[in-house]
């Protein structure tokens, strides 16, 4: 713990939006420190894009009080606006325009004199691998072409905290780790990133600190460590031709759990080497006779599970 | 901060976005021209002749006919244009373009008036290209430059009036379909006007409604301008209305613009 307190890029208390009769937010607090990356985890329809759209002043706020770059987000939005940057998951560039045009448009509404313009958009043409098509219609890019133009015109008034509403759905592998390299990039440079993700991998990989997002409520925020943490997932599972040798095994592993139908035993463990050799040789001294073995070390999809139950398989049988 | 700057940069920059969008879909500012060119040339010369008889002037016949229309067809080329302006609204709208706009420090209402100058413009030029094929065709104002000068003011209020009611209902449209759809009516009205025959002579009901209804009033103005008939009260009324549907249609535009988008 370092006894200087960083200054906060988003501080939010209470945050509350309803639909009707919908309650979509229900009291969020923030508290993202300026130059780190926040994730926001959540299943579809947990109020995530919700979220960044009232941090980006895109949608009014019911209830609570937010701070974004120090400016209150109701009371002063374009100071706001003046420092922050969107890149939502509805693609939003001039499908008209060529790449090189939408940049400029963007250079010409974040008020850059003319050679600042013209250098910042060779610039980013450059940077984002567009270069070659510059010229062309959107219309013609591909999905990754498109997201890093996106991108692009999101950091032509180089923006200080920006908005990522899951910068990589739908990308294909390669473009998904362009996306982060760039990610990882801009943090480098001090900006703070609040991106909202599906895919853990990209919350563990990218964020410093992560808040899982469920039915309008954080059910979680720490390090991606510290959420590894919270649940018992490290386990060993053993696998069983028959009810008697699980049977057998379940008598000398008490603190297991045991699935009759499945025939299998799940014992909590650190899924280290000593501990596994551990349990091999009471195995062996026990002669139990196993069918097969499965270490499992906890990750983010565990406590992701565990933390926004089942109601995600509910949702997804209601569609 | 001093926001006047601002709002005019932006404003300029939007309409510099529209203009090239204009250009790039071809089709749709090509219709704007077109349809109400067809209109004229359907008129003068399909209908033109018995429609003429039928006025009881002293010339008579389809070039008399010629100058009674054209007033009406001019009308129409502004009401026409809504649907253009409808459209691209409703398109930009769908697009996530508008909320990258919206979270930006750029003065609000520049997206919209971006729109109603661009569609304006449009609208003036599609106005001339009427004019050049009314001339072709035979047509002669025997009014002098300040009267075309004021008849070009006043389509061009009535191309604002009408720019910001169809901005209003492409952003009232939650598709691009219902936003060609619903600004239909405005093309229809001019026809139920005095543009292209006498309002005495129609059934007592629908008389009633053309001498009260806005386009009137604005045709006969129109008519008074390019070919010295007698314009009485109604560039007064004309004014009028234009200025009322320009108030409804800004107020109601920028308040959909103001909502929440996900509401």
């Amino acid at each position: 713990m370092t006894a200087v307190r960083s200054r906060s890029a988003i501080h939010a208390t209470g945050l509350r939006k309803s639909y009707g009769e919908q309650v979509v937010l229900d009291g969020i607090d923030l508290d993202i420190a300026e130059g780190t990356v926040f994730a926001l985890l959540g299943p579809n329809g947990a109020g995530k894009t919700t979220t960044v759209h009232i941090l980006s002043t895109l949608i009014g706020a019911d209830g609570g009080d937010v701070q974004v770059a120090g400016h209150d987000i109701a009371k002063e939005p374009d100071a706001v606006r003046a420092v922050i940057g969107l890149t939502g998951q509805v693609s939003a560039v001039d499908r008209l325009f060529t790449g090189e045009e939408n940049l400029r448009l963007m250079a010409d509404l974040r008020h850059l004199d003319k050679a600042e313009g013209h250098r910042r958009v060779a610039e980013l043409l450059e940077q984002f691998d567009l270069v070659d098509a510059a010229t062309k219609p959107v219309g013609v890019y591909s999905g990754g072409m498109k997201r890093r133009l996106d991108l692009a015109m999101t950091l032509i008034g180089d923006p200080r905290i920006i908005f990522l509403d899951e910068p990589t759905a739908g990308l294909d592998p390669r473009s998904r780790r362009v996306m982060w390299d760039i990610i990882h990039d801009l943090v480098g440079r001090g900006v703070t990133i609040f991106l909202t993700t599906q895919y853990l991998e990209e919350a563990d990989r990218l964020a410093h600190r992560i808040a899982v997002l469920d039915r309008g409520k954080l059910v979680a925020e720490g390090t991606p460590n510290e959420l590894k943490r919270l649940v018992s997932g490290g386990h060993i599972q053993l696998s069983f031709s028959d009810a008697v040798e699980l049977e057998r095994a379940a008598r000398v592993f008490t603190d297991g759990s045991s699935d009759e139908e499945a025939l299998t035993l799940q014992i909590p463990s650190d899924g280290g080497t000593r501990s596994l050799r551990a349990l091999l040789d009471r195995l062996d001294a026990e002669s139990i006779d196993v069918g097969g073995l499965v270490v499992q070390t906890p990750d983010l999809d565990d406590v992701f599970l565990s933390l926004t139950g089942d109601h995600d398989k509910q949702e997804a049988t209601a569609r | 901060m001093n926001t006047y700057p601002l709002v005019v940069t932006d404003t300029a920059t939007m309409l510099r976005r529209n203009l090239r969008r204009a250009r790039r879909y071809p089709s749709l500012t090509f219709f704007i021209a077109a349809i109400p060119v067809i209109f004229l040339l359907l008129f003068v010369f399909v209908l033109g002749g018995t429609l003429g008889a039928g006025l009881g002037g002293v010339a008579g016949g389809r070039a008399e006919y010629t100058a009674y229309v054209l007033p009406g067809i001019l009308l129409v080329t502004v009401a026409g244009a809504a649907q253009g302006t409808a459209i691209s609204i409703a398109m930009d709208m769908s697009e996530g373009i508008i909320a990258r706009f919206r979270t930006m420090a750029v003065a609000r209402s520049s997206v919209l008036t971006g729109h109603v100058i661009g569609s304006v413009i449009q609208t003036m030029l599609a106005i001339v290209i009427v004019m050049v094929v009314s001339v072709l065709i035979g047509f002669r104002s025997t009014t002098g430059p300040i009267e075309w000068l004021a008849a070009a003011g006043l389509l061009a209020l009535t191309a604002i009036a009408i720019s910001w009611l169809s901005v209003a209902l492409g952003m009232v449209s939650k598709s691009v379909e219902t936003a060609s759809n619903l600004p239909m009516f405005l093309v229809i009205l001019p026809f139920l006007s005095s543009g292209f025959v006498p309002t005495d002579s129609m059934p007592d009901g629908l008389s009633w409604f053309a001498e009260n209804q806005p386009f009137t009033p604005l045709i006969e103005t129109v008519r008074g301008l390019l070919l010295g008939t007698p314009i009485g009260n109604s560039g007064i009324v004309g004014v009028g209305w234009c200025v009322a549907i320009s108030v409804v249609g800004f107020l109601s535009a920028r308040r959909l613009y103001e909502r929440d988008p996900g509401s």
